[in-house]
């Protein structure tokens, strides 16, 4: 069925208003529309780690997961508790105390910290045990629970508290971790990344391909913060089509190996674009510190040079 | 019908859970605990359990990963030492917090540095704060025992419980020891029924909140009182287990204590070699007599010291120091309880078996000369001392 906005909003609410989260903040609504694509009939297990999203939205005695049940433990293993719980399903399915008509799908919850950092571990374990379950992190490149520390995740020359942008140094020194190819390199059969963008269809229907693809499967979305970013609320879905249009953050998914770049720019825009409307790059708008933008191009180039060869190379072998 | 066999601690711990048959068990392998995964996936792979095993990829995501379980409605066990329960850490307090009655089995080991795989109480008692009720065991049949009895208390209490028992001497030492029938087992420990859990299809749950201060608080409280009220749980799961096997359990057990004028206490293992020193100073007319409480959490403040009343003198003696530049944990906590009961007995402190160091009957008897000593005297000179094996003595 093609995609449709209406429908799809229309579909049930699984993450509603109530919640505490930042106005321009994109976590809340890649959540809601990760969710959305449950089938209604069908139930879930959210476990989220320890972030901005898990305490702004189940603030006690106020939660506003609705229609799932939701577990949060920790910072670091959202991925193990997950896994336990979907053993415990597996274990009453063989049972017979779930019937079989009644589905529960399990999907965990992680910041680029709880991800990336601290839950790599977990994360990496829970994939190559094989359940059957969904790991979405929202990225927006920091610890911004806490106050925009440096994580793994932020991007190269981006001012952080921890990496700030001084007089000798030029924001994080280091490029970003990326995560979704370590998630490759796990040969999981569905791994995406993602971002909202032209009507939340790129997100929508991969979050759809992961939560129904059986075995572990892996969703990364761009998730700006306009606090730690620095950027007015209203920006953020300006701030996500730069991202794509750009290439800052290509949005592709890899089903059993192959490569597919679910959106190519007509025109790919400099990074400069992208990174004029937030404050954590503005230091590389000065005058001595304009080669560091072409230094990020370059990687950003790279990157995507990368990503059209290996779309070349998994889509030739598939059609062999 | 009892069924006598010959098992090490951990085959007897391993089989105690494959008659339980938990829904679900979440292990990673560290000495000397090892072989209780080891033998569970044994039983899985034959079909002798119908549980899932979760071979995780550390100590932290097994703990995680039981919490899952428990939440989602499952019957959960698990088994460590040492590195790996303190590798657990963070994650006990959140398995008591959420009241997860998941049953957590430890062949005690010591703590790094320097790395070292033998017996002392270190790790249990680094987790002695974190909500769990803790069960010692003296041997294999106890350690049998306390894992089936645990499941059912943890149940009962919405607690998680740990059964400590000594790595390498209890856990692979082979007794004889007495196990029950299957369907005993299946039938003292009945069913578990959650009261909410996250599969619940009728009924949607948000577990793990964001507490502020005075929700917090209360919660804490709710918790402090649950494990105070364990001890009566304790009891009744203990009665109906001897009601069974004809094996007595109570928060502590004493050996020849009630006449005794000298005393100690001591957890786990040593408590035998500790039984046999006894027996022989009373050939030879010397009044000992031993206290080993068999349950550290919840501490019997009030009962232990009723116990210890008429004693002339007192070693407590902990496998484990707590670097305080003062005692053990054990020695801490049942001196500050005597306080608090007014009773008054001039009393010691011995760190012994660091690392796994022996501890012989001569070594006991030494605490005994002590003691004497000390009652003679009526003073104490140092109040913590290092009861270190003497093999030029010996």
């Amino acid at each position: 069925m093609p995609y449709n906005i209406k429908e799809m909003v229309n579909k049930k609410s699984r993450f509603v208003s109530g919640h505490r989260m930042c106005a321009g903040c994109g976590a809340p609504p890649a959540i809601r529309t990760i969710l959305r694509a449950l089938k209604d009939e069908d139930n879930a297990v959210i476990s989220n780690a320890t972030g901005c999203l898990e305490v702004s939205s189940f603030l006690y005695p106020y939660t506003a997961w609705k229609n799932v049940s939701y577990i949060h433990t920790a910072f670091e293993c959202a991925a193990a508790t997950l896994s336990g719980a979907q053993t415990a399903y597996t274990k009453f399915k063989k049972d017979g105390k779930i019937p079989n008509d009644k589905t529960t799908k399990f999907i965990a919850i992680g910041g680029d910290g709880g991800t990336l950092d601290i839950g790599l571990q977990s994360l990496s374990g829970a994939m190559e045990r094989n359940h059957d379950i969904t790991y979405v992190c929202y990225d927006n490149g920091a610890y911004m629970n806490t106050g925009t520390q440096r994580s793994s995740s932020t991007p190269h020359f981006a001012d952080t508290t921890t990496s700030p942008a001084g007089k000798v140094s030029q924001g994080k020194s280091q490029p970003r971790k990326d995560l979704t190819q370590i998630m490759i390199s796990h040969n999981l059969p569905y791994v995406a990344q993602t971002a909202l963008f032209a009507n939340q269809k790129d997100i929508y229907e991969k979050a759809q391909k992961a939560i129904y693809t059986e075995g572990p499967t892996f969703l990364s979305v761009f998730a700006p913060c306009p606090r730690g970013w620095g950027y007015p609320t209203e920006d953020l879905q300006l701030i996500e089509k730069l991202a794509v249009d750009t290439c800052f953050w290509p949005v592709y998914e890899v089903e059993n190996g192959v490569y597919k770049i679910t959106y190519k720019p007509i025109k790919k825009l400099p990074v400069e674009e992208f990174l004029k409307t937030q404050k954590r790059f503005k230091h590389l708008f000065k005058e001595e510190n304009k080669h560091l933008i072409d230094e990020l191009q370059k990687e950003i180039d790279a990157k995507w040079e990368n990503l059209l060869l290996m779309e070349e190379i998994t889509n030739k072998k598939e059609n062999e | 019908m009892a069924i006598r066999e010959r098992l090490s601690g951990n085959e007897a711990v391993a089989t105690a859970m494959k008659q339980i048959n938990p829904d679900v068990v979440a292990a990673y392998p560290i000495t000397p605990s090892t072989e209780i995964p080891q033998y569970f996936s044994n039983f899985v792979s034959n079909g002798s359990v119908t549980t899932e095993f979760i071979a995780v990829e550390s100590e932290h995501s097994a703990m995680s990963a039981c919490i899952g379980a428990a939440a989602a409605g499952a019957r959960v066990m698990s088994a460590t030492s040492s590195q790996g329960l303190a590798y657990m850490f963070e994650m006990l307090y959140i398995a008591s917090g959420m009241r997860m009655p998941l049953t957590l089995i430890v062949a005690n080991r010591a703590l790094s540095a320097p790395i070292n795989i033998h017996n002392d109480h270190s790790d249990s008692m680094g987790a002695r704060d974190s909500g769990f009720i803790q069960l010692y065991c003296e041997n294999n049949q106890e350690a049998y025992d306390n894992a089936i009895m645990g499941v059912k208390i943890a149940e009962k209490a919405k607690l998680p419980v740990m059964v400590c028992y000594d790595g390498f001497i209890t856990s692979h030492s082979v007794e004889n020891i007495s196990l029950m029938e299957n369907e005993e087992v299946k039938k003292f420990i009945g069913k578990y029924l959650p009261d909410e859990y996250l599969l619940d299809l009728d009924k949607n749950i948000s577990m793990g909140p964001l507490a502020m201060q005075e929700v917090y608080f209360d919660k804490r409280a709710e918790l402090s009182d649950a494990m105070e009220k364990a001890k009566d749980i304790i009891c009744k799961v203990s009665k109906e287990f001897e009601e069974i096997t004809g094996r007595k359990y109570d928060l502590y057990e004493k050996y020849r204590l009630d006449d005794a004028e000298y005393g100690i206490i001591v957890l786990n293992s040593t408590a035998g070699t500790a039984k046999d020193v006894i027996d022989e100073l009373r050939e030879n007319g010397i009044k000992a007599g031993l206290l080993k409480p068999r349950c550290f959490r919840p501490l019997p403040f009030t009962e232990i010291p009723n116990e210890l009343k008429h004693l002339k003198s007192l070693a407590i003696l902990d496998k484990s120091d707590s670097v305080n530049g003062y005692s053990g944990p054990l020695f801490s906590e049942i001196t500050s309880a005597m306080f608090t009961q007014n009773v008054n007995v001039p009393t010691v402190n011995y760190i012994y078996g660091l690392g796994g160091m022996d501890v012989t009957t001569y070594d006991i008897k030494n605490v005994f000369k002590d003691l004497q000593d000390i009652a003679k005297e009526g003073k104490i000179d140092k109040v913590k001392r290092f009861l270190k094996y003497n093999k030029e003595v010996d």
